[in-house]
């Protein structure tokens, strides 16, 4: 059941063939990014129905039903419904920022997965600073929708980019901070590092008393806020700002925008279930699927939030990022600190 | 576009060759149909009756209709109340910023025809088909959610009658 014995035997396969080292790597490294690009399309789209189900199920309503079973293929009928609209470029817009924002959104969002580990071995490259590799990445999603906002020469557009831009760098510093208490237990950025350290259930970050539970919330907060989801989601605030910074794209340009959304959603939640619970670390089921089970758990736990609560305003969302969360991230990165040195905890 | 629009004329060179030209066609105009994305557009009382529509005990959602804010994104107009000679020009440059293929649904009596607003009236429009292309008329003041799904599936029926070959 474990996958990495398939790819082990493909990779074995490619070098009896007897082509040269360089071009087995190459060919393996492609092979895994597309098939990183398909499994997580497929994500994407099942997330997309899957918000539309779990939203119809809290307000009581039945969501898409009549495309497919339960409307099973009513994201695949959106996308190709979006790929058949028609392209615009407003007049006025600034063309080269207006045509590169929603690429650089969706190429931020793969990106990452160079270094998320699905499963045991199940990772492309196991850098030594993977975690600072993703939080790096996932910063370039702030210059895209900046670049949407601005390009589209709109003003609605523009304070939607503005205030998400403000958004995500305020809480992505509680954010790595949080991160940073997990980091200085492990002692390594690596993530199979940072799994491989949680092997059994009590040695998981959420249950190591008491600063793993406060990192994990912290987190979790943050990355609602980072992902733009409610009640964070100020940049997409349909009463006031219309449809947000993506308000003048159509067609597959928007099609980009929406599934970087949910990708971001799964990612964020991949590393919240690597960082804090144990990654894919479990009895008897193989490794991946211990890791799909937590990560989307997580996943449903953001599309839980973003049902229940109601918006904040602008100045409450920056306060409890600024005069909150942070000194409270900051004290759980001291109190980490002070557990590993006195050793009390190292279980 | 272009390149799928230059499908059928060599693919039909082939024997046999009908049959990518009608499974796109099947393929194209199904998922067209299946998630018609509507502008929120509410004028008048016949919006109530749209938000019922859209609300739990009704649900547009399983069409796979949601509503989007920005024209850009939907496919479709459901003119739901009165439109003014003041508001007429709106409607007009909503239904210019939405992206081809685009729909519109006239609901209710002011939309189709001037409704109560037919006599004495120098403020309203008298039907929003003198401002746009109409696809598809549903009466009532306002019509009940029922004769709104009516209209919907209506309009499904004609978006799925659609050919490639038609394409602009």
């Amino acid at each position: 059941m474990e996958l990495i014995g398939i790819f082990k035997y493909l990779y074995e396969q490619l070098v009896a063939t007897g082509i040269p080292q360089v071009w087995v790597d190459l060919i393996s490294l492609v092979a895994s990014a597309v098939i990183i690009f398909g499994v997580l399309a497929l994500i994407a789209l099942f997330l997309v129905w899957w918000e539309r189900k779990l939203s119809a199920d809290f307000q009581q309503r039945m969501g898409p039903m009549l495309t497919g079973w339960h409307g099973l293929i009513q994201t695949v009928a959106d996308a190709i419904k979006l790929i058949q609209k028609e392209d615009i470029t407003p007049t006025k817009a600034d063309r080269p920022v207006f045509f590169w924002a929603p690429i650089i959104c969706f190429v931020a969002a793969f990106a990452v997965y160079v270094t998320v580990p699905f499963g045991e071995g199940l990772i492309v490259s196991d850098l030594n600073i993977g975690i600072l590799y993703i939080v790096a990445i996932t910063t370039f999603t702030v210059i895209s929708l900046l670049m949407a906002g601005w390009g589209s020469n709109n003003k609605y557009a523009l304070l939607g980019g503005m205030r998400s831009a403000a958004q995500v760098v305020s809480y992505e510093v509680p954010m790595i901070v949080a991160i940073l208490s997990v980091i200085v237990f492990v002692g390594s950025l690596s993530m199979v590092d940072i799994v491989e350290s949680q092997a059994l259930i009590y040695q998981w970050y959420i249950f190591r008393m008491p600063f793993g539970p406060i990192a994990f919330v912290i987190f979790i907060i943050a990355a609602t806020a980072e992902t733009n989801r409610t009640p964070f989601d100020l940049p997409e605030a349909e009463q006031e700002l219309v449809a947000g910074f993506n308000i003048e794209y159509s067609g597959m340009k928007f099609a980009m925008f929406f599934l970087a959304e949910f990708i971001n959603m799964f990612t964020v939640s991949a590393i919240g279930a690597t960082l804090f619970l144990g990654g894919w670390q479990g009895p008897f089921l193989p490794s991946w699927v211990w890791f799909l089970v937590k990560t989307f758990g997580l996943v449903f736990v953001f599309m839980w939030f973003r049902w229940t609560y109601p918006r904040l305003r602008v100045d409450q969302l920056m306060e409890f990022s600024w005069k909150f969360l942070l000194p409270l991230a900051f004290a759980n990165l001291i109190l980490a600190g002070w557990m590993k040195y006195s050793g009390w905890f190292n279980w | 576009m272009g390149i799928i629009k230059k499908v059928p004329v060599y693919a039909e060179k082939f024997p046999g060759g009908g049959i990518i030209t009608t499974s796109l066609n099947y393929i194209f105009s199904q998922s067209q149909a299946s998630s018609l994305w509507y502008l929120l557009f509410g004028t008048a009382c016949c919006a109530i009756e749209l938000m019922a529509t859209g609300a739990s005990r009704y649900d547009f959602d399983r069409f796979g209709m949601i509503f989007r804010a920005s024209p850009r994104q939907s496919d479709l107009i459901i003119a739901a109340g009165t439109i003014t000679k003041k508001m007429a020009p709106r409607l007009k440059l909503l239904h210019d910023q939405m992206a081809e293929p685009r729909y519109v649904i006239a609901m209710g009596g002011c939309t189709v025809g001037g409704g109560p607003f037919y006599y004495d009236s120098y403020a309203v429009e008298k039907g929003i088909d003198h401002i746009v292309p109409v696809d598809v008329y549903i009466p009532g003041c306002p019509p009940r959610p029922e004769s709104l799904f009516e209209g919907c599936l209506k309009l499904q029926e004609k978006v799925k009658l659609q050919k490639i070959q038609d394409w602009s």
